[in-house]
């Protein structure tokens, strides 16, 4: 596959990881971004790397990171009549604290998994007499696909389009991490897909203020291993930057255009995330002018206070101060086909990833 | 979630173009990435073109890899 197969060339592997090997001391590096997870796994990094360097995974899976509360108010608006709520496929099964969107959609809810959310405005042309609702979950590679979506649909005038926003930025999400200090972290693995959009400027203050070095970095085993020696130079050198590995895909001013669709449609809130409670000016609700297309506002839907899974550490697995294998049900009571949290059940959440590719560090 | 593929413009037509990779052809929406021409390697995610794929600096990339001596970056 062209732009694929250059960076999984086994010689340049085996060469940045010798480099690796042979520095000294040990590092600690999180990576925020579920598709980063899952790279490491499936091409087994962790192990190549395994006495040198130590991955940990951060908040980086939107799903995972929703919170049981807008999930149950996200169910909520699915069970209204004359509703169809459009999803991406990873949000089927994630339990909220009472149930799913697949158990409700069991239950009789007009529940579609899409790929795209210009398949949710092809459902709301063709359904003029179905409110059709867009899931919004995911960071800032998704906010503004789903921002110039509802931008179409206010073109042709679809009155019957609406957007739940769980949208959430990274950022601010990194800095709550390091502001807990519960977890030691000499580097970031920036997520090489929301610093398309955003570029390196919001990283700035985890590298200067806190003294972090970050990477963006693509997501081929040679682009994490080039990533990893990049923070260990800039470690060695006393120099916390933020660099770009992935160049090919990030400029240091992200797509500004992207940008300008995404602040149009969206503006900054707190926002709750799974495993840290509310974090300031991190999630993206729908402006003002939009209200008529806002799901929340548009449905209010009301739900009880929510619980976690009982048992489930995913919070802790979020803030990278439990690895998936150290949860007490993990393999036994939870499993993909059987999940308890949502870290199990997407297909990037880091128990996922740690249950298909298995491999756990000694 | 935020995966995004590399694939080729093969047209477009409007905001919309038609993009391949192998036997894979998909419409998506161009309205983020409008700057992109035929021909190019755009990202999609989610049938939106999120950035041109900048060829050069792929290379680059690829070059300094093989040499890999010095410090990995400039
Ligand atoms: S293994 Fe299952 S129960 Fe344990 S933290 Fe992961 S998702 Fe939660």
């Amino acid at each position: 596959m062209k732009l694929v197969d250059e960076f999984r060339s086994p010689q340049a592997v085996r060469a940045l990881s010798e480099r690796i090997l042979a520095k000294d001391g040990t590092w600690r590096f999180m990576e925020v971004c579920g598709t980063h997870t899952m790279a490491i796994a499936r091409f087994g990094l962790k192990e190549l790397l395994a006495g040198k360097v130590r991955f940990l995974s951060g908040p980086g899976c939107p799903v995972c990171v929703t919170s049981a509360h807008d999930l149950d108010l996200l169910i909520a608006v699915a069970g209204m009549p004359g509703v169809v709520l459009t999803t991406f496929g990873d949000m089927l099964r994630v339990p909220g604290s009472r149930t799913s969107l697949e158990q409700a959609r069991a239950k009789g809810a007009e529940v579609k998994i899409i790929y795209s959310p210009l398949e949710a405005l092809e459902l709301a042309r063709e359904h003029r007499d179905k409110q059709v609702v867009m899931a919004g979950v995911g960071f800032e590679t998704t906010a503004p696909v789903v921002a110039g979506t509802l931008q179409m649909a206010v073109a042709e005038g679809l009155d019957n389009f609406y957007v739940f926003s769980a949208h959430k930025v990274i950022p601010p999400a990194m800095e709550a991490l390091l502001r807990l200090g519960e977890v030691r972290v000499n580097g970031f693995i920036c997520p090489g897909h929301v610093s398309a959009i955003i570029g390196t400027h919001p990283y700035e203050p985890i590298a200067g203020g806190f003294g972090v070095p970050c990477v963006i970095s693509g997501f081929e085993p040679v682009d994490v291993l080039q990533t990893v020696l990049m923070l260990i130079e800039m470690s060695e050198a006393g120099r916390p930057e933020v660099r770009v590995q992935y160049r090919r895909g990030v400029r240091e001013d992200g797509n500004p255009k992207a940008r300008a669709v995404m602040d149009a449609v969206f503006e900054l809130a707190d926002a709750e995330w799974r495993g840290f409670g509310a974090i300031p000016a991190s999630g993206l609700v729908l402006r003002p002018e939009y209200a008529a297309h806002d799901a929340l506002k548009v449905f209010d839907p009301r739900v009880e206070s929510a619980e976690e899974p009982a048992g489930c550490s995913c919070g802790d697995v979020l803030r990278g101060i439990t690895e998936p294998e150290d949860c007490p049900l993990f393999g036994s009571y939870c499993t993909p086909e059987n999940p308890v949290g949502p870290c199990m059940v997407s297909s990037e959440g880091s128990c996922a990833a740690a249950y298909r590719y298995g491999g756990r560090e000694q | 979630m935020c995966l995004a593929v590399p694939m080729l413009v093969e047209r477009i037509d409007g905001e919309m173009a038609q993009v391949r990779l192998g036997d894979v052809t998909r419409d998506i929406a161009m309205t983020l990435a409008p700057e992109a021409k035929v021909g190019d390697y755009v990202l999609v995610h989610a049938g939106f073109a999120i950035e041109v794929v900048d060829r050069e600096y792929a290379e680059e990339t690829l070059r300094l890899l093989e040499q890999l001596e010095g410090p990995v970056y400039q």
